[in-house]
């Protein structure tokens, strides 16, 4: 049986939109899910109880949850609740930022709990409010100690895009599944898959792996 | 300046301050000691509110401490405090450890916060370490930066607690010679310290704590003359030896 990687090249426009999708949808969630995980892991540690149990009842929820509910959920359960379509990108993307959220606060919190209580009462010593101490004191420290953790988690995240087939998006995976099947070449196109999801993820984990080298001194 | 009346404080069940009182008129320099565990600590840091206490009162230039009603945050920002550990901001150069706080709480521009750092610095002596990060600093030069820091916010007052024990010996003096300047200069100091050669040198009074108490509290000549109490006398003649 003769393999034929031309198949690749002949198609590269069309799976490098996929791959494109895949790194939106990656990016946008994280940012999303980090800016969210941050006002989670404010309220999980804020003292207030009522603020804490919130937070800790979205985190446990949506630990609880397949992702792939989640995106279902969107994708045809809210649209009946407010009368229009929210569409195969809105839906993953709303999905994927909430799912993330949860995943990123804990990551988030134990960040924040890895910065010293002398740093906030120096702070607030100072005169700057909570907010301020949190901005500009903790939060940068706190970020600085889990990029790492992040990032690791953001390389999950990339490759759990490949579900978004399930809401009819063309993602890389979903492109090259295309490709194999009306080419008839699933061998050559699964290789490729692999080998473009491992130079990806892999580079990723030692590029996490080199910062962790460089905070650890 | 600073008025301290009847503070008990409990942490849970325990009761880590009893009945304290004491003051620091302007200009005065008073310096609290006692064995670990005694209190200081937190009696200082309920000075400026960053402990909260449940019976008496505190003011600082006439603004109760513990009111609900106070912006603890607008007389923090009067009130310069140095800690044991510096508590430099690690992610932070020399410069904008000291800016920080000018810029976002007294609202000064870069330029006047700069210019008012690099003036401290260079009166600490560590004007060619600017632009470092804590990281790259002596025990002893962090120390100095943390002094800087609480002094660029022009403040009615410093709180010191223990400012030089988690030095190595040969940088105490440095740290202890800015402080002496500082208090030759008039400033209105607490210093919780064990260094009593700098309670000598520059103290009023002394305050002298066992277990959430204050034993004695009396002008400088008279504690190092007669201690009235058997526990300051123990831990006199104890921290002296070590000395
Ligand atoms: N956050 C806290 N929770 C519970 N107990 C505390 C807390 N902080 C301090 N304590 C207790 O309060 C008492 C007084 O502590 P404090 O730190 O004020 O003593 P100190 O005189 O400053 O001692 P040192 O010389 O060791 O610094 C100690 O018994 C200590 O164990
Ligand atoms: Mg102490």
């Amino acid at each position: 049986m003769a393999f034929d990687f031309g198949v690749i090249f002949d198609s590269l426009p069309f799976l490098a939109e996929g791959l494109a999708l895949s790194f939106l949808l990656t990016l946008l969630a994280a940012a999303g899910g980090i800016v969210l995980a941050v006002i989670l892991a404010l309220m999980r540690l804020s003292g207030y109880t009522a603020l804490a149990l919130i937070s800790a009842a979205y985190v446990n929820f949506f630990r609880s949850m397949p992702l792939i509910l989640v995106i279902f959920w969107f994708f045809f359960l809210v649209p009946l609740l407010i009368g229009r379509p929210v569409g195969g990108f809105y839906s993953a993307l709303i999905a994927f930022t909430l799912f993330e959220a949860a995943y990123y606060s804990e990551i988030i919190r134990a960040g924040i709990q890895s910065v010293s209580r002398g740093q906030v009462a120096a702070g607030y010593a100072t005169g700057l409010t909570y907010g301020q101490t949190m901005r500009f004191i903790v939060l940068p420290q706190a970020f600085r100690n889990m990029t790492p953790v992040l990032l690791t988690q953001g390389i999950v995240l990339f490759q759990d895009t490949s579900l978004v087939f399930v809401v009819a998006l063309r993602d890389f995976m979903t492109a090259t599944t295309i490709v194999a099947r009306n080419e008839g070449r699933l061998i050559e196109m699964y290789l490729f898959a692999a080998a473009v999801y491992f130079v990806i993820c892999f580079s990723g984990s030692l590029y996490v792996r080199r910062l962790q080298g460089k905070f650890a001194r | 300046m600073i008025e301290i009346r009847d503070i008990d404080k409990w942490y849970g069940t325990t009761q880590v301050l009893r009945a304290c009182s004491t003051s620091v008129a302007k200009g005065e320099v008073v310096v609290v000691c006692g064995p670990s565990g005694s209190g200081k600590s937190t009696l200082i840091k309920c000075v400026n509110g960053l402990e909260p206490f449940q019976n008496g009162e505190i003011t600082v230039d006439g603004v109760p401490v513990g009111d609900r009603g106070t912006n603890l945050s607008k007389l923090r920002a009067r009130i310069g405090m140095v800690f044991q550990n510096f508590e430099l901001y690690p992610h932070m150069t020399v410069t904008a450890n000291i800016c920080l706080a000018q810029e976002k709480v007294l609202g000064r521009s870069k330029a006047e916060a700069e210019a008012k750092a690099a003036g401290l610095l260079s009166r600490v002596g560590l004007s060619e370490h600017a632009r470092k990060h804590p990281g790259q600093l002596s025990g002893g030069q962090q120390q100095r930066v943390a002094i800087a820091r609480a002094l660029a916010m022009d403040p009615i007052a410093m709180l010191f607690d223990e400012p030089t024990s988690a030095l190595d010996p040969e940088m105490i003096n440095e740290v202890l010679e800015v402080m002496v300047e500082l208090a030759q200069e008039g400033m209105t100091m607490m210093v919780v310290t064990h260094e009593m050669g700098f309670a000598r040198k520059v103290a009023d009074r002394v305050v002298f704590m066992d277990k959430g108490e204050i034993v004695e509290d009396a002008e400088k000549d008279a504690f190092f003359g007669t201690p009235r109490s058997d526990r300051a006398q123990q831990f006199l003649s104890k921290i002296l030896h070590h000395i």
